[in-house]
């Protein structure tokens, strides 16, 4: 990975309401060339097939260790482990090793604040998609931790990424999320991969009023295997996808 | 002005015949669905001989049984309520209520049985009367006609026991009276259909019971006792009242045991059972099982051992038994099994006793049983030949068997008796799994039809600009006419009748292809006119445009077609819409519309000229369109708390708020579920009231504005009262119970005539519009100042926040025009306010739901007032949400006059009808129709059918009727929204907010937005009609169609023709303000000057 990135932070001079920072990734140079472009896919096919083995990894590995180990049995143990595996690589590849994003400043409080605000900020997004969850028809107090496990894997599927790819930026956030927002092939493959596990998780609750009566319809196991599924799914589908759509996918430089 | 005027009765015509298309399908589908079993009209007598004949006398033996009976039927007596536990120490109202059942099995072993005696759905009162009596199944169809029963013309008991001379006295349930008109020979009927009423059939009936049954008038007495099922639907079983009305029949039944001489047998039974809630109608076992008993003075019985549980007995085995025990013909169409324990096991010849054993009665009854099939099998063609041959072959086996046996002069063996048995079981399952039998070509027909009235809805909407005034369906009317008329004649001449299903379908169908083809035609006209590229854009642009909403949609029609998914509705229905609406702020950001971009982000692409507006406006209409999500969010979840349960859904209770407040047991639980009530009442007022005032609608002098302001608040107050009036318990004021019985009866009424009177002063004139001259020194004389001001002064901003003075552009030129000597300086500023004129085609309506959604929550109970609150807000928001993307669309995209409501919010708001259908406590099944309803302002009950009726299914529909009458509000809302961002926007310096008027400007565009938003609405709810339907016809033989699909497809057209009319209603409400609006600008522009 070359050094072509840079972030540039503006501060612009908005109203109250809008006192978050208005983040902006640019790339440096519009980026011409096929073997750069066949680079930045291999470079994230290589990423996406680390998260996505760190997921077997967590169904195998506890399998091994713990006891009476099973994917319905102790959903729990097994939603807490994938997320934290998931958690993990992440958090390794894009914010350690610095795949897809250089942090501008180096300095040790700019990363302890950057690390504190991420941590605030994914908590947040968990309690959120635990309110979303409920709205959606999760029952309200029992099994409240099985919705927030729910909550917490959509979170670490989600969010983290982009906490990892875009810092703790609500704006950029939205600003990814529209047609003309993506800046780079990170920004499209976060959002094939945040929207497919979130509608992996929405499909997910199709199941549960069926009356076939089997392990897997139980809240919230459909809805968890649906947003893994769709994270996997997503983590395959956005090279080939950005692969093909290489013609269209022109990313604005500044 | 004048001269562009939009065509109105095209309009609704083509909307009426687009309703009628989808209700021809309907009626063709539902047809061929539904059908009766064939009633065999052939009764048996004394002289036939059953083929296989040996003796003539096979009906009516030398010697019966029994002479007389005494038949006492308490309604919906469960077999629960018969069980007796003497362990049981601390009883629920229901049980042990009844120990004279358990005295006499336990004393006299052989003079008194107990069965369960099992119902066949439907279990309601007249089918199950129609069942015991013929010993026939009844069908799904009959269901409809509880309310209107008309005389049985099969074959059956009461009929036999009259051929045969019995005397039939019958006292009880007028329902019978109705069935079996002149078949009594004494007949004392009491009113059945108020439910509320637990003692006026009983008391009735034991004024007479006692007397008769010591005089001699009489030799079968059928004595039907309705206060327990009236207890149940009104208390449900766990009330003090279900045990005061049990401990009640105990003495009844120990009364007329006493007085019960040696050749009268008694029978107390039940008509079907009742769930935990009160209810019957469906299939449950709680439904279903009934008490049976017997008692005859004279032992009867053979011992038995212990019996623990009461043997099952099916309902249509007792029309056999009593026939024989009372030597009359079994009816011709009964196909039920004798009761074995009445009959010895031998034929004991040489003794005493001549009566049939065992055997003997089971081969007479195998024997009508065989001759009843055998002449259904002639004249119908609907059970299966397969199991006709068996059921054929099983019986010359018997025969062989028995003749065998009677040459030989065997004694009975137990085998025979077994397979004589097992043979008219068979031939019962038979007949149960064929009668609910269809007819295929029709049900196509319908489905063929409903199908193309959709496509041609989707092709209406998608091309609604080319549905213009001169591309009227008359030409298709006619041609439908026509080949209706010809198919008639045609039927006519080859068939001799006519059936005018067929005639209608084929009607409606050659005018639908007639109406597609022209409209193809136009399009390929079209595209040679003004627009060349248009129209070959929009049938490309469809699907793209269409894809996330038609998701949705096809989802929705797909849940329809699995039971699972039908029984948990609510749930599915507020799910899809909530995704929907989370869809809308992120489908806008996905195009850039939620939030302004930064000028970087803008002139980047070059392409675009830059955004005419400051982003503050964009994040205006952002936050606010957000905040409406929330409310739509907060009130779609609030509303999950209202649901009632379906029998299906194991672990659910129903809402607490269903309950009327009578039925509260706890008074402080009772007073706060009021106070919240009357609250949620006020609110629903108090919104109203705060919309119109907003936008200056209440300034004006008219019919319309006075309704909003006397007669809606009036009915509420009156409402209140109803309800405090109606919850207190009959206990707390017996001095005043004639007082609460005027207030029952007047309250609600004078509250429906208010509304009734705010609806017609409405209708008279629909036009909200107060017009004030603005000069101060107007010549003309002194014109009052509206009533409403601002409460912060009368700033400008103010003013416009609160009056919105509209002022029409052109009327303001034509009045110049007209009136130059009028006002000399005219032309500095305008000559005329208009307040309320922006508004004045949504105020109508949104009065007109005002009005109806109070009319529709007094028929509710209480509690739901605050759901019909939620579904005010929810609607409110979702007008909102809608007004606010298509505002930011429209700021931001490129700005075009097109008034094209877009498909996500007509579905969000159909989905919310589904929804709040089952948030103010429906379902779509049977049991769970609010019949009390019925008795809003008629606590005494009806005359006739009609009234009652129509109150329950505007009870059941209210959701639907609410949201079809709010319809073409989606149209107006944007545009009553539009001058909130035009202030923002624009300043004072642009022209004036035009709001509504920008539609009068257009006409030619206004009348194709409502056809465009017609034809979408039509879609989607035809859609779903179609879906049930379709969910029917595939699974007709599924194990849930009669308690899951045929009940959805019921409700579901039914929902779909009450919206329809309603929308209708709504749309020429439109009209009506449109033609107003025309003749207030004739009034005000004087005919010189045009």
């Amino acid at each position: 990975m070359k050094e072509t990135t840079t972030v540039s932070c503006i501060t612009a001079d908005y109203p109250w309401y809008q006192s978050f920072l208005i983040h902006f990734i640019t790339w440096k140079e519009t980026i011409q060339s096929r073997a750069m472009w066949d680079h930045e896919i291999k470079g994230m096919a290589s990423v996406h097939a680390a998260i996505a083995s760190s997921i077997f990894m967590a169904t195998l590995v506890p399998a091994v260790i713990v006891e009476k180990f099973s994917v319905y049995g102790t959903h729990l143990v097994w939603v807490y482990s994938v997320a934290a595996s998931v958690a993990v690589v992440n958090i390794a590849m894009f914010w350690l090793l610095g795949v897809g994003l250089v942090a501008k400043r180096n300095t040790l409080s700019y990363k302890v604040s950057r690390a504190i605000r991420s941590s605030l900020y994914f908590t947040l997004s968990c309690f959120f998609y635990h309110i979303i969850v409920i709205l959606y028809g999760a029952p309200l107090l029992e099994s409240a931790l099985e919705t927030f496990s729910l909550a917490v894997l959509l979170s670490t599927f989600t969010t983290l990424r982009c906490l990892c790819l875009l810092g703790p930026s609500v704006q950029a956030w939205i600003r990814v999320f529209s047609r003309d927002g993506a800046m780079s092939v990170w920004d499209t493959s976060l959002q094939i991969t945040t929207a497919c596990s979130v509608i992996g998780a929405w499909l997910g609750a199709f199941p549960i009023p069926l009356d076939w009566d089997r392990p897997w319809q139980v809240w919230p196991i459909s809805c968890t295997m649906g947003a893994t599924f769709g994270f996997l799914s997503g983590l395959v589908i956005a090279p080939f996808w950005i692969h093909w759509h290489r013609k269209q996918l022109t990313y604005k430089s500044k | 002005m004048g001269t562009a005027r939009m065509k109105r009765l095209p309009v609704l015509a083509l909307l009426l015949w687009v309703c009628a298309m989808f209700y021809v399908g309907i009626y063709l589908f539902v047809g061929g669905f539904l059908l009766v079993r064939l009633e065999v009209n052939k009764s048996s007598s004394c002289s036939d001989s059953l083929p296989p004949g040996t003796g003539t006398q096979d009906f009516c033996p030398v010697e019966p049984r029994f002479r007389r009976a005494v038949v006492l039927i308490i309604d919906a007596l469960k077999i629960d309520f018969a069980r007796f536990d003497s362990h049981n120490i601390s009883p629920r109202p229901f049980e042990n209520k009844l120990p004279v059942l358990e005295e006499m099995k336990s004393s006299h072993p052989a003079h008194s049985r107990l069965f369960a005696f099992r119902a066949d759905p439907p279990t309601t009162t007249m089918q199950r009367i129609k069942g015991f009596t013929t010993g026939s199944l009844p069908t799904f169809v009959d269901v409809g006609n509880n309310f209107a029963s008309s005389a049985i013309l099969e074959d059956n008991l009461v009929h036999q026991l009259g051929e045969a001379g019995k005397r039939v006295v019958f006292m009880g349930d007028d329902t019978w009276e109705s069935l079996f008109p002149k078949k009594f020979h004494r007949s004392l009927p009491f009113p059945s259909f108020n439910v509320k009423d637990l003692h006026t059939v009983d008391d009735g009936i034991l004024k007479h019971l006692y007397s008769t049954m010591e005089g001699s008038e009489w030799d079968v007495l059928i004595a039907h006792f309705l206060g327990v099922d009236h207890c149940g639907h009104r208390f449900g079983p766990n009330h003090p009242a279900m045990a005061d009305k049990l401990t009640q029949m105990d003495r009844v039944i120990r009364s007329v045991i006493e007085r019960l001489q040696n050749d009268t047998l008694l029978v107390v039974m039940g008509d079907h059972g009742m769930t935990d809630s009160g209810d019957h109608g469906g299939e449950s076992l709680k439904e279903t099982d009934a008490a049976l008993f017997f008692y005859s003075p004279t032992p009867t019985f053979p011992p038995t051992l212990s019996q623990a549980e009461p043997e099952v007995v099916p309902q249509t085995d007792l029309v056999p038994t009593l026939a024989l025990l009372l030597g009359v013909p079994i009816p011709y169409s009964s196909i039920g099994q004798v009761i074995l324990p009445f009959f010895p096991e031998e034929s004991q010849a040489s003794g005493v006793q001549t009566y049939l054993s065992q055997l003997e009665a089971l081969w007479i009854n195998a024997k009508q049983v065989n001759r009843f099939l055998e002449t259904y099998s002639h004249i119908a063609k609907d059970i299966p030949p397969e199991s006709l041959s068996m059921l054929r072959e099983q019986f010359s086996f018997l025969l062989a068997e028995y003749s065998g046996m009677v040459k030989e002069g065997q004694a009975a063996s137990p085998t025979l008796v077994t397979a004589l048995q097992s043979y008219l079981t068979a031939v019962r399952n038979v007949c149960r799994a064929t009668w609910a039998k269809f007819n295929p070509l029709k049900m196509t027909a319908g489905i063929l039809i409903l199908t193309t009235s959709c496509l041609l809805c989707l092709a209406m909407s998608e091309m609604s600009e080319m549905v213009r005034d001169s591309f009227m369906p008359w030409a298709s009317l006619v041609v439908g006419a026509f080949v209706g008329g010809t198919v008639a004649a045609g039927q006519q001449g080859s068939l001799g009748y006519v059936d005018i299903a067929w005639c209608l379908g084929a009607a409606i169908f050659f005018s639908q292809l007639l109406f597609i083809w022209r409209l193809c035609c136009a399009k390929d006209n079209g595209g040679g006119g003004a627009r060349d590229s248009g129209p070959r854009q929009t049938g490309w642009r469809i699907l793209p445009t269409l894809s996330i909403p038609l998701l949705v949609l096809a989802l929705r029609c797909t849940s329809l077609l699995s039971d699972s998914y039908v029984i948990a509705e609510g749930r599915v229905a507020t799910f899809l819409l909530l995704s929907l609406s989370f869809y809308i702020p992120l489908h806008l950001n996905w195009d850039g519309l939620l939030l302004p971009f930064s000028p970087e982000s803008q002139k980047a692409p070059g392409l675009l000229p830059p955004p005419p507006l400051p982003s503050s406006v964009i994040r205006r209409e952002s936050l606010i369109l957000l905040a409406c999500l929330g409310v739509l969010v907060a009130s779609l979840y609030l509303s999950l708390f209202f649901h009632n349960c379906r029998e299906e859904q194991g672990t659910c209770d129903p809402s607490p708020f269903l309950l009327p407040l009578a039925r509260v047991q706890d008074s402080r639980l009772r007073n706060l579920h009021y106070v919240l009530s009357v609250v949620a009442l006020a609110a629903w007022n108090y919104l109203l009231y705060w919309w119109l005032r907003h936008y200056g609608n209440l300034n004006s002098p008219g019919p319309a504005a006075f309704t909003a302001r006397w007669p809606l608040p009036l009915a509420s107050i009156c409402a209140g009262l109803y309800w405090a009036v109606s919850s207190t318990p009959e206990e707390t004021f017996r001095g005043l119970a004639e007082l609460i019985a005027l207030a029952l009866v007047a309250l609600p009424r004078i509250a429906f005539a208010f509304l009734g009177l705010g609806t017609t002063l409405l209708w008279l004139s629909p036009l909200t519009v107060f017009l004030k001259p603005r000069q101060v020194a107007c010549p003309q004389g002194p014109t009052p100042l509206p009533r409403y001001r601002a409460s912060t002064g009368v700033s400008p901003e103010a003013e416009l926040r609160h009056l919105i003075p509209q002022l029409y552009q052109r009327m303001r030129r034509s009045l110049e025009d007209g009136e130059p000597s009028g006002s000399p300086e005219g032309h500095s500023g305008p000559a005329m306010e208009a307040y309320g004129l922006g508004t004045v085609y949504s105020a109508p309506l949104v009065l007109l739901t005002g009005l109806l959604g109070l009319g529709l929550l007094l028929l509710h109970s209480e509690g739901m007032a605050l759901a019909f609150l939620l579904l005010l807000l929810e609607a409110a928001a979702l007008l909102h949400l809608h007004a606010s993307s298509v505002t930011l669309e429209s700021l931001q995209g490129p700005q075009k006059e097109v008034f094209s409501v877009p498909w996500v919010s007509v579905l969000l708001w159909d989905l919310a009808a589904t929804q709040f259908f089952h948030a103010t406590g429906h379902l779509p099944t049977f049991p769970s129709i609010q019949w009390d309803a019925a008795f809003v302002g008629f606590p005494k009950g009806h005359v006739g059918t009609l009234l009652p009726g129509s109150l329950v299914t505007l009870n059941t529909f209210s959701s639907h009727i609410l949201f079809a009458v709010g319809c073409p509000l989606l149209l107006f809302w944007p545009l009553v929204c539009e001058v909130r961002a035009l202030r923002q926007g624009h300043g004072a310096s642009k022209e004036d907010a035009v709001m509504e008027m920008r539609l009068r400007e257009r006409p030619q565009k206004f009348s194709s937005a409502l056809v465009q938003l017609a034809a979408r609405c039509f879609f989607i709810k035809g859609a779903q009609v179609l879906a049930s339907v379709l969910a029917a016809a595939i699974l007709r033989r599924h194990l849930m169609v009669w308690k899951v699909f045929a009940p959805k497809l019921m409700f579901e057209a039914s929902g779909f023709v009450v919206a329809s009319v309603f929308t209708l209603i709504a749309f020429t409400l439109v009209m009506r303000v449109d033609f107003a609006v025309s003749g207030m600008f004739k009034k005000l522009i004087p005919e010189h000057s045009r």
